[in-house]
């Protein structure tokens, strides 16, 4: 019996091949667009997960010397007075080509459990770790590309490590560093003393550890952003998923009728449906996975540029294949079919067996269910505005931005559905009375593509605003905080010192960059110290400050803080700001930073090295009339490699690189999530088409040709896609306004001021009717071709 | 006996309060016996066919079918009557439209457990729809559909034929025939028949009448 009724079941879809293909592509769409996202995630998490696990070895407190590397017999003599420390070195190598980080640990004195695991199973020899050439762990992907390099170690195959890192014997590391003697840091063991070990070593300073959190919390505002974009187009193929389970549902309600009165039960029935509906979203989800994973890999390249630029963060160039995300793939089509399906469910399961067999007018809504519609739509939009007045964090700008985009999408039927009306209320002559009241009919079976539409349409206006405003005020940021007009930066401070002292005649000013990193007001941060020159008070972009900043700077009574550090801690000019222990000064003013993530001070350059004279100093800017001669010439004197010496237009390049190919993820989503909203009106124009025989058969009949008719067809879904353009319009712009000023500063802590550019405006509005151009094609192709019999059909006695 | 139905009454809610639409209607069908319902619109025909059909429930009354009572019976228990005792005929035919003549004649036999490839190939060739086993239902005219869902409906070799107004879409030379045909096949079953109708000329060609009026049988 089941067998029967399935084969019934599935026959639908064997006659109707094209609502099958809907149905599949859509969920297999949206699928891929989500999990592609998810591998994304998770590659991203595990390359974190693995940075901290070797990096873990910041999970420490160590001992450095302010003066250099610490002497290897100063590490002996800790040892012998009984401190729990073990040596590290570190550096980067040029390997193979690649720049590869070289972590050097002590194998014997190293914690266990920040070995390799290889290396901690004690499944290798004292002979093959310590005996030339010694043993060596990276990355499958890094080990494939040193294989073969002459002076390596031996080595082993590490999946946690993360890419273009080696971890080997200190003794190795030393030798690929061509570091000479010297140990970089001592991490200090469980059971070390506080204190420092002036008594056995003087001279060295404590450094608390690291937060391993870090990088995962940096980063987390991009990936819940990827994240998001994933779940929007994930929710605009749910709307194609939707119409098409829908129209299948609505179609088969006489075979669900006539199943059930020839001795189906309606229990087995709803069985049937949903099994139906699980296998079609397996299928779906499986081929949304595996789309998603060549997504994903497609994508990668641009996302580890991204988060490189942005955090620092490394990312290995290719994608590892992850059950989990593959899973919550296959979870999200699942459920995501049936939260599609569930209406139409639950109508077949409270349909009365008697009920009328023809179909219910599918695209037929009453203004009842129009006005409820748009109720619902008003009440999100209400609780969205809400959101960041209840509630604080990323997530409340997010639940803005989805109050403002759904609440949006609801309303659009009955906004357009009001302009059909008025279009139809003015129109004088009888084709156009019927051509706006006819749109309006379609409109129901349209509305969920165009609800679609819409929200690919505003995301992408309010994403391209975003970034653009961005861009804008990034390259007017750039030319004020650049003010050097040369970089230079030397390879040790006794160089330095002798590059200052040749400098001093030969250019207007030589600008210390120096800085150390420490955490400010509980997150790491950066505080740098600034000689007195007039270019800064010319240039430097303050967005607040007190009455003579400036002054108060150089006196050493006062500081200046970035942006992103103010807003997080809610400090205001005259506010004060710890710098370390117990040293606090007042914020004299508050400067835009944007693209860095971390909190940043500036304090006069006295004042840095009274309190941290361990500063490096090596990196400097330079005031010149002539940076390219002086360029060659320190180029020439110091035999400065090319990297160490950057020209200000140079710089600026670079950075404006960076920030381009910082959405170039974005970009590609938004055009991704454009094209599936234009699958959702193909599917939903074709779907309609196959019932637009009757209603068009009688103009046909009054005089009109097929090809005129064709041409209203076009027409019709070029004026939707235009109204649901303008609709879309003030929508995206207030998802621009919340991106700038609640989502970016949660987010990164820096606000924006908005800027609108109507040029992208044209070109979307031109991409939008292209698109629907192309949708409309091949129902209309279709329509311009039937036959004139088919035509008269519709008057005949047997239809 | 096939079907014996006693006082059955059936009402309907409507915005005025309660229409009663069934008063106390009995009757009996034996097998082998062909009823032709007949009635003015209104008159409860199909509404006591429904009854029958294990379709719809009375508000009272009982009916035993083939021996048992179905008036008691949850959801599974009638779809296994309709499925296995019944065969249904409707005015709008109610085929499976992805389904092509041959699977939409087997239909019933399947989904009962007793399809018998045979018989279905003798329902064809006597309803005059062999050389048009491919076609699917939009590909046939009224009169083939009709026979396409009586086919369907004596696939199984139901206990009981019941059919609503079965030739009410087709023109007159048609419903003879449609009708001749029902009658050979019923009679060669051993099935019993009962017919709405509306027409007197067709009512009379079945071996009893029985004439509802205003809910009651008159």
């Amino acid at each position: 019996m089941r067998r029967t009724a399935l084969a019934a079941l599935v026959s639908h879809w064997r006659r109707q091949k094209l609502q099958l293909f809907a149905l599949l592509a859509g969920l297999a769409l949206a699928t891929a667009l989500w999990s592609a996202v998810q591998a994304i995630n998770a590659e991203a998490r595990r390359s974190y997960a693995a940075a901290a696990g070797t990096l873990g070895l910041g999970s420490y407190e160590t001992l450095v010397d302010p003066a250099g590397p610490i002497p290897v017999e100063s590490f002996a003599a800790l040892r012998r007075a009984g401190w729990p420390v073990t040596p590290l070195v570190e550096g980067r190598a040029e390997i193979a080509g690649r720049r590869i980080q070289v972590i050097g640990l002590e194998f014997l004195s190293a914690p266990r459990r920040n070995l390799p695991d290889t290396l901690a199973a004690d499944t290798l020899s004292p002979a093959e770790i310590f005996l030339p050439p010694g043993i060596g762990f990276a990355a499958p992907a890094t080990l494939r590309a040193l294989a073969g390099q002459p002076g390596l170690p031996r080595l082993f195959a590490d999946p946690a490590l993360p890419p273009d890192r080696l971890f080997t014997d200190i003794a190795v590391a030393d030798r690929l560093l061509e570091a000479g003697s010297g140990i970089d840091r001592l991490l200090l063991l469980p059971g070390a003393p506080d204190g420092l070990p002036d008594a056995v070593v003087p001279g060295l300073r404590r450094q608390p550890a690291e937060s391993q959190g870090d990088l995962t919390r940096l980063t987390a505002s991009f990936h819940l952003n990827l994240t998001a974009f994933g779940f929007l187009s994930f929710a605009v193929g749910l709307f194609i998923v939707h119409g098409t389970i829908g129209l299948a549902f609505e179609q088969r309600r006489g075979m669900f009728r006539s199943l059930r009165a020839l001795g189906l039960p309606l229990r087995t029935l709803l069985a049937l449906l949903l099994a139906e509906i699980l296998a079609l979203a397996t299928i779906a989800g499986g081929l949304g996975i595996a789309l998603g994973y060549l997504i994903a890999g497609a994508l990668l390249p641009d996302v580890a540029a991204t988060l490189r630029g942005l955090y620092g963060a490394s990312l290995p160039g290719t994608l590892a294949f992850d059950p989990a995300w593959a899973a919550s793939g296959l979870g999200i089509a699942l459920a995501g079919s049936l939260v599609a399906a569930a209406h139409g469910l639950d109508t077949v399961r409270r349909m009365p067996l008697l009920a009328s067999a023809r179909p219910r007018a599918w695209a037929i809504v009453s203004g009842r269910q129009l006005r409820r519609q748009a109720a619902a739509g008003g009440a999100l939009l209400a609780a969205g505005a809400l959101a960041p007045i209840l509630a604080d964090g990323l997530l409340a700008g997010f639940a803005l931005l989805g109050g403002l985009l759904l609440g949006a999408a609801l309303l659009l039927p009955l906004l357009l559905s009001a302009v059909l009306a008025l279009g139809a209320a003015h129109a004088r002559r009888p084709l156009a009375q019927w051509f706006w009241a006819d749109t309006r009919q379609q409109l129901p079976g349209l509305s969920l593509a165009l609800m679609a539409l819409l929200l690919a349409l505003a995301t992408n206006i309010g994403v391209s605003t975003m970034v653009s405003s961005f861009r804008q005020t990034f390259v007017g940021w750039l030319d004020q905080r650049l003010v050097s007009e040369l970089y230079v930066t030397a390879p040790s401070e006794a160089e330095a010192e002798r590059l200052r002292a040749w400098l001093a005649p030969r250019a207007e000013a030589v600008l210390p960059i120096w800085k150390v990193d420490l955490p400010l007001m509980g997150a790491p941060g950066e505080l740098y110290g600034i000689v007195d020159n007039p270019v800064y008070r010319e240039h430097w972009p303050l967005l607040a400050a007190t009455d003579a900043p400036w002054e108060a700077l150089y006196a050493g009574r006062a500081a200046l803080v970035n942006e992103q550090l103010a807003r997080r801690n809610g400090l205001h000019p005259g506010d004060p700001v710890s710098l370390g222990a117990g040293w606090q000064l007042p914020v004299a003013a508050i400067y835009s930073d944007y693209g860095n993530p971390a909190g940043q001070a500036i304090v006069a350059l006295p004042t840095l090295l009274e309190h941290h004279p361990e500063v490096p100093k090596l990196r400097h800017g330079i005031l010149t009339d002539d940076p390219q001669a002086l360029s060659r010439a320190l180029t020439e004197e110091f035999g400065l490699p090319p990297a160490n010496v950057t020209e200000n237009g140079r710089l600026k390049a670079v950075s404006l690189e960076v920030f381009d190919r910082t959405f170039t993820v974005t970009a590609a989503l938004n055009i991704l999530t454009l094209s599936v909203a234009g699958f959702a009106i193909l599917t939903a124009l074709l779907t309609l088409s196959s019932m637009r025989l009757p209603q068009l058969a009688p103009l046909w009949a009054l005089g009109l040709t097929r090809r005129r008719l064709a041409r209203l067809e076009i027409l019709r879904a070029l004026a939707l896609a235009a109204l649901t353009f303008a609709a879309a319009l003030p929508v995206g712009l207030a998802l621009a306004w919340c991106l700038l000023a609640v989502v970016n500063v949660e987010a990164f802590g820096w606000r924006l001021p908005m800027t609108l550019f109507p040029d992208q405006w044209l070109r979307l509005l031109l991409l939008a009717l292209l698109a629907a151009l192309v949708a409309a094609a091949l129902p209309v192709r279709r329509l311009a071709r039937t036959e004139p019999s088919q035509f008269l059909k519709v008057f005949a006695d047997e239809r | 006996m096939l079907i014996d139905a006693q006082d059955l009454t059936k009402s309907f809610a409507t915005g005025d309060g309660m229409l009663p639409v069934l008063s106390g209607v009995s009757l009996t069908l034996a097998a082998g016996e062909t009823l032709a319902l007949t009635g003015e619109s209104g008159s409860g025909k199909s509404t006591l066919l429904h009854l029958l059909a294990a379709l719809d429930a009375p508000d009272s009354g009982s009916i035993r079918l083939a021996e048992t009572e179905i008036t008691g019976l949850g959801d599974r228990d009638r779809a296994a009557i309709r499925r296995e005792k019944i065969g249904l005929v409707f005015q709008q035919f109610n085929l499976i439209p992805s389904l092509n003549t041959a699977a939409n004649i087997a239909f019933q036999a399947r989904l009962a457990g007793r399809h018998d490839p045979d018989w279905c190939a003798t329902l064809a060739r006597r309803l005059g729809l062999a050389d048009m086993l491919d076609r699917y239902p939009e590909q046939l005219s009224g009169g083939q559909q009709q026979r396409v869902a009586i086919g369907r409906a004596l696939a199984p070799r139901p206990a009981v034929l019941l059919a609503d107004e079965p030739t009410g879409n087709l023109d007159e030379a048609t419903a003879d025939d449609v009708l001749a045909l029902v009658l050979d096949l019923v009679a060669e079953t051993g099935a019993g028949l009962l017919m709405v109708t509306h027409s007197t000329r067709l009512a009379t060609r079945l071996s009893r009448q029985l004439r509802l009026s205003k809910g009651r049988v008159a």
